[in-house]
C-alpha cells in the first residue's frame, strides 16, 4: 500500500496545483476534482476507506458539482458558444484525463490483487459511527445546527439576489462594466455618477 | 508493518496547505479563493487521517466529517455571496468588493 499512497499523494499535488494555476474556472475545478479522487485514494491507503468514500460523495460529488453550477451560471454571455467550442478541444482535457488514468491503474491494480489490501491497522467504519454517536454526539448536534445555519443564509442570500435582479431588470448589462451604476431612484433629479462616494 | 510514515503524510498534508494558502493569496478570483480555501480544508483533513491512523483510533476521521461538514456550510454560503458580488459588480475580482458600499 505504500506504492499506492506516494502515487495518489504525487497525483493529489501535481493536480492541486495545476488546479490553482489555470486560469479558466472549469479547468481548474477539473483538475481539484481530480485532486480530490487523489485524497481518496489516500485516505483508502491510510486505512480509512469510510472516510474515502465520503470524500468521493460529498467532496467531489456535492460541494464541486455546486461549484461547476456556478461556474457555469456566471459564464453565461453571448460569448458562452465560442467558449464551449475552446472547450472541447482536447489538449484541454488532456491533463485530467492521464492523472485519472494514473488513479484507474492504481485502483484496478488493488482490485486485481484480490484480497484487499487495507493499511496494517485498518479503522473500519463501526468503529468511527460509535465514536461520532458515543463521545463525540454534541459535536454532531453542533453540526447540524451549523448545517441548518448554511441553509438559512444561502436561501437569504439567494432571495436577496432573485428582488436585486428584478430591480436590475432594465439595466443593459456589458460585461466589461466593473460598477453598477446607480438606479435613478422616485426621489432622485437625475442621474448620479456612478462613482458616488456613500454618505 | 507496511505502513506509510506518519511524516510522509504531514508532509503532503503540509504542501497541499501550502499550495492553497497560496491560491489564497494570489488569485483575486473570488471562485479561486473559494476552491483555495477548499483545499486547505482538505490539507487539514488529511492531517487528522494520518493521526488517527497512526494511532489506530476513529477520532481522526470523525474529525474529518466534521471538517466536511462545516465545508459544505462554508461553501454554499461562500458560492451565495459570489453571485451576490457577480450581480452587483458584475465581475468576480475581490478587489473590486472594496468599492461597495452600504
Amino acid at each position: 500500500m505504500n506504492l499506492v499512497f506516494y502515487i495518489s499523494g504525487a497525483v493529489a499535488l501535481a493536480a492541486t496545483i495545476l488546479a490553482i494555476t489555470r486560469l479558466n474556472a472549469v479547468h481548474a475545478l477539473l483538475y481539484l476534482i481530480l485532486s480530490l479522487l487523489a485524497m481518496a485514494l489516500v485516505f483508502f491507503s491510510l486505512g480509512a476507506p469510510f472516510v474515502a468514500a465520503l470524500e468521493v460523495i460529498i467532496y467531489a460529488g456535492a460541494i464541486m458539482v455546486l461549484f461547476v453550477f456556478v461556474v457555469m451560471m456566471l459564464n453565461l454571455g453571448p460569448e458562452a458558444a465560442q467558449l464551449e467550442r475552446q472547450w472541447q478541444r482536447p489538449r484541454l482535457w488532456a491533463g485530467p484525463a492521464l492523472l485519472a488514468a494514473v488513479l484507474l491503474v492504481e485502483l484496478i491494480a488493488i482490485l486485481v490483487q484480490g484480497s484487499v489490501p487495507l493499511a496494517a491497522a485498518s479503522v473500519e467504519p463501526r468503529q468511527v459511527s460509535l465514536a461520532l454517536y458515543g463521545p463525540y454526539l454534541l459535536g454532531v448536534e453542533l453540526a447540524s445546527l451549523l448545517l441548518l445555519g448554511g441553509l438559512v443564509g444561502a436561501y437569504h442570500l439567494g432571495r436577496r439576489a432573485r428582488t436585486s435582479s428584478l430591480l436590475e431588470q432594465g439595466v443593459p448589462a456589458p460585461a466589461e462594466r466593473d460598477v453598477m451604476p446607480v438606479q435613478p431612484g422616485p426621489l432622485d433629479a437625475g442621474p448620479v455618477p456612478a462613482d458616488r462616494q456613500g454618505g | 508493518m507496511a505502513t506509510v510514515p506518519m511524516e510522509h503524510g504531514l508532509i503532503l498534508a503540509g504542501a497541499l496547505f501550502a499550495v492553497g494558502l497560496a491560491g489564497v493569496l494570489v488569485r483575486r478570483n473570488v471562485v479561486f479563493m473559494l476552491l483555495s480555501i477548499e483545499i486547505m480544508l482538505n490539507a487539514a483533513g488529511l492531517a487528522f487521517i494520518v493521526a488517527g491512523a497512526r494511532w489506530g483510533q476513529p477520532d481522526g476521521q470523525v474529525m474529518f466529517i466534521f471538517i466536511l461538514t462545516m465545508a459544505a456550510a462554508e461553501v454554499s454560503l461562500g458560492l451565495a455571496l459570489a453571485l451576490q458580488l457577480y450581480r452587483h459588480v458584475k465581475t468576480l475580482n475581490a478587489d473590486r468588493a472594496s468599492r461597495m458600499r452600504g
